[in-house]
């Protein structure tokens, strides 16, 4: 029931984010609506804790920012690679493994790997991920385990 | 005038990673190693040009509007950049490595398989 109603709460917001108009007439149609995409997900039963994770809300506030950190640090060394003349590339495939216990928690981790620049999810499969890295550096990066434990954090124990 | 300054040297960076990250499209040797260098446009180019463009609006709904830009594009781009990369393993791209470390391949040869048979 919670979920819905985050669900209804948070489609309104983006309604009234997106028109910034804020009279009766439209107000009223964005509630109808927001409501009505509401039920509609609840008559496809969507709303559970995949479609809508609500309860990784609090955990995600520390880490998106540390995220963000990680993808600036990777860009920037892919950069460097790119610019200098001798591209100095080793790409890797390597197998890493994902330690969380959700599958929302496992498709975090493999996104976070793919947003960092330098390092790509191929496959995942059971508890591990396949994973295409630019250099050994940034494959190492990886397998030291940084990342998963973090994803792991945020997961919780839900 | 501190703030447009911070909002241009955000913007020049953003223009200056796009840049990169096209030279990268072009200078690296496979589809993988591509998928990287489109990587840069992807994140830190994007975020810094939204992030300079969001200076320039100031407290508006443009702001708002470039905020949720990016928190779509932070879900869209890795799950488009695996579809991407699973799609080359299934169709067979044989991906060019210095060092593979995967022993037992059978996970990425199932997905090949599959890619073949349907």
């Amino acid at each position: 029931m919670i979920r819905k109603l985050g669900l209804a709460l948070a489609l309104f917001a983006l309604w009234l984010l997106l028109s910034g108009i804020f009279e009766p007439l439209l107000i009223s149609l964005g509630i109808i609506s927001s409501l009505f995409v509401a039920w509609l997900a609840h008559r496809m039963e969507v709303i559970d804790h995949e479609g809508f994770p609500i309860h990784m809300g609090p955990r995600a506030i520390t880490y998106w920012p540390w995220l963000i950190w990680e993808i600036i640090k990777a860009n920037i060394d892919v950069a460097l690679i790119i610019i200098k003349p001798e591209l100095k590339i080793s790409p890797v495939l390597f197998r890493s493994p994902a330690s969380q216990k959700t599958e929302v928690g496992q498709v975090t981790y493999a996104n976070s790997i793919t947003l960092t620049p330098g390092t790509i999810t191929v496959t995942v499969h059971g508890d591990t991920v396949d994973v295409h890295a630019l250099t050994t550096g940034a494959a190492d990066e990886v397998i030291s385990g940084r990342m998963d434990k973090r994803a792991c954090q945020m997961e919780g124990n839900s | 005038m501190a703030i447009d300054m911070l909002s241009w040297i955000l913007i020049v960076i953003g223009g200056g990673l796009s840049i990169i990250s096209a030279v990268g499209i072009l200078r690296l040797p496979d589809v993988f190693t591509r998928m990287h260098a489109a990587g840069i446009g992807d994140t830190l180019a994007l975020g810094s040009l939204c992030a300079g463009m969001m200076l320039q609006a100031g407290w508006t709904i443009v702001t708002i509007k470039l905020a949720l830009i990016l928190l779509f594009m932070f879900f869209a781009s890795p799950t488009t950049t695996h579809a991407l990369a699973k799609a080359a393993i299934a169709g067979g791209v044989k991906p060019i490595l210095d060092e593979d470390r995967i022993a037992n391949k059978n996970a990425l040869e199932d997905t090949e398989n599959k890619g073949k048979n349907s």
